[in-house]
């Protein structure tokens, strides 16, 4: 058995015997998605039926809010002095941080799965062939994948737990700032700029794109090229972090 | 001839401006009990953290089980088992799968045996369907350490392993600690207790703000520190000195009332220091024995005891 496998095993159990976390990581975005789609989603102006506007949108922040239980779980793995005890051991150094990524892609897979199926349930019609099914499930792993490595730094980065939950807050808020839930011309001046240029929006046009049969490649590349940027960027943090925090 | 298991030449560390290690050389023989005793913030974690390859040192050269730690730190890996300084298990798992998850990292044959054997060595048999998060301290130690053992590493670190255990457990750690050296492991054992140093280790090095000040065997170390003594206690000056007419060897303090006097906490010498006040007809207010500890190590080989090093 690889460590790697020996690792993931591991996040398992903790995530069968402490569901809580993943509870809150799949329920939460449905709780969302039912208080705008179905309490606020009539007050909307979006030129389509709300719900198939806001799907997208809801499906990354049920990746977002997956988090916090990484970081928190990264975290409590580096101050209790787990990490450590595996970097004395000679076993592959990266397999606990994979270990937790992946463990956080597949949380993330089970939340959007059952946001997906709620959203069916409110009249979601999505227009999207097979093959724009496939390019909305690469694009979701793809951010899952990044996200989970950015959130894997910050575990291995803060200081308690406690801090490590915190630090991954900004990124929960972040798809509120994005066109996930309203457009982005229609907010107001600076709040739209912003909205515009962060990396939620090309990501979240999209998957919007492709539900919508309608798939946009300058959107495509720019969501994918920022999903690299940060998977890159956590990956090397959490690296660093990993070798020099003992 | 006796090889050496660890040995370190002029090890350096700092972290920024702070200096934590000032130049360190050891030397521990294979097959002995080495201790690396100091207070809190005296180097001693550092000292373990560079030794195991968990932080490089920013000068020096250490080479454990005789691979370089630098360049072959693999090597090293596979010839130690560390202790951290803090039970290391993981809590949402029970004792047996915490043994298993080390099995499965290493490459042990026969890894259900060596699980079973060691729950039933460190006596957490009856527990290991627990998960740790309802062990007791001492339970989370044991599990700590027989998690360490599963690779049947030939060199062990132990980074204050009975701190903030009950005198018992502590009691328990020492006699599996003095197993292992039977069997032949090498230790190395941080600790902030004298008494401890005193009996587990062949050789303990005094380590004070970053440097050892004393290295040597239990006995060359004790022979250079105040030994016990009695202190007795007097209510008014004409009875202290009267006390210290009679007894000899004795130093007073004026301002306290109080007599020391040196001994080896025996029966018999008690009895002799009693007799002579009685004899004499003086009676001390209020007597009690004093056995040296860190800080009486601490004074007499810095010149300073230990709080002032923690206040630094």
């Amino acid at each position: 058995m690889s460590a790697q496998t020996v690792m993931l095993r591991r996040n398992f159990k903790h995530i069968a015997r402490n569901p809580t976390s993943v509870f809150n990581a799949v329920l939460m975005p449905i709780v969302i998605m039912l208080m705008f789609v179905y309490m606020l989603g009539d007050a909307f102006d979006v030129g389509v039926n709300y719900v198939d506007y806001a799907t997208p949108g809801l499906m990354l922040l049920a990746i977002c809010y997956g988090l916090g239980a990484t970081a928190t779980s990264v975290n409590s793995d580096m101050t209790k002095g787990i990490i450590n005890r595996f970097k004395v051991m000679d076993v592959s150094r990266g397999a606990v941080l994979t270990g937790h990524v992946v463990a956080s892609v597949l949380t993330n897979l089970v939340a959007i799965a059952a946001l997906v199926g709620v959203a069916f349930a409110l009249g979601f019609r999505p227009n999207a062939s097979f093959l724009d099914w496939l390019g909305v499930l690469g694009m979701v792993v793809l951010l899952a994948f990044a996200a989970g490595w950015l959130t894997v730094a910050l575990g291995l980065f803060a200081k308690s737990p406690e801090t490590a939950g915190l630090a991954s807050v900004p990124l929960v808020m972040l798809p509120f700032f994005s066109s996930a839930i309203a457009p982005a011309d229609k907010m107001g001046p600076g709040l739209r700029e912003f909205a515009e240029y962060q990396p939620f929006t090309p990501i979240i046009e999209t998957v919007r794109g492709l539900l919508n049969g309608t798939p946009s490649a300058g959107y495509a590349i720019t969501a994918v090229a920022w999903c690299l940027g940060i998977a890159l960027a956590g990956y090397f943090w959490a690296r660093s972090t990993f070798k020099k925090r003992a | 001839m006796t090889t050496s298991a660890i040995t370190a030449t002029d090890l350096r560390k700092a972290y920024q401006d702070k200096v934590v290690l000032d130049g360190i050389d050891l030397d521990v023989a294979s097959g002995s009990v080495f201790s690396l005793l100091g207070p809190n913030g005296a180097g001693k974690t550092t000292t373990v953290n560079i030794l195991t390859t968990l932080s490089r040192a920013d000068g020096g050269s250490v080479r454990v089980a005789g691979h370089d730690i630098d360049s072959d730190a693999k090597a090293v890996r596979k010839a130690i088992g560390v202790t951290g300084q803090f039970a290391a298990v993981d809590e949402l798992l029970t004792g047996q799968e915490n043994l298993q998850l080390m099995v499965d990292l290493s490459p042990v044959k026969n890894g259900k045996r060596v699980v079973e054997d060691l729950l039933e060595r460190f006596e957490l048999t009856e527990s290991a369907g627990k998960p740790t998060s309802t062990y007791s301290g001492g339970m989370r130690r044991k599990l700590d350490l027989a998690m360490t053992l599963v690779g049947d590493p030939r060199i062990i670190f132990l980074d204050e392993p009975t701190t903030g255990l009950d005198p018992r457990s502590r009691r328990t750690m020492w006699s599996i600690v003095k197993d292992l050296v039977a069997d032949g492991v090498t230790i190395f054992l941080t600790t902030q207790y004298l008494d401890e140093a005193d009996q587990l280790a062949d050789k303990i090095a005094v380590l004070d703000r970053g440097r050892i000040v004393a290295q040597g065997t239990p006995g060359e170390l004790k022979r250079q520190i105040p030994g016990t003594h009695v202190r007795l206690r007097f209510t008014s000056v004409a009875e202290l000195d009267a006390a210290a007419r009679v007894i000899s060897g004795s130093t007073r303090d004026d301002e306290a009332l109080t007599l020391r006097v040196p001994g080896d906490g025996g029966t018999k010498s008690l009895r002799n220091l009693l007799d002579r006040l009685d004899e004499y007809a003086i009676s001390a207010e209020e007597f009690s024995v004093h056995t040296p500890d860190l800080d009486d190590v601490f004074l007499a080989l810095t010149g300073h005891n230990t709080t002032e090093v923690a206040a630094k």
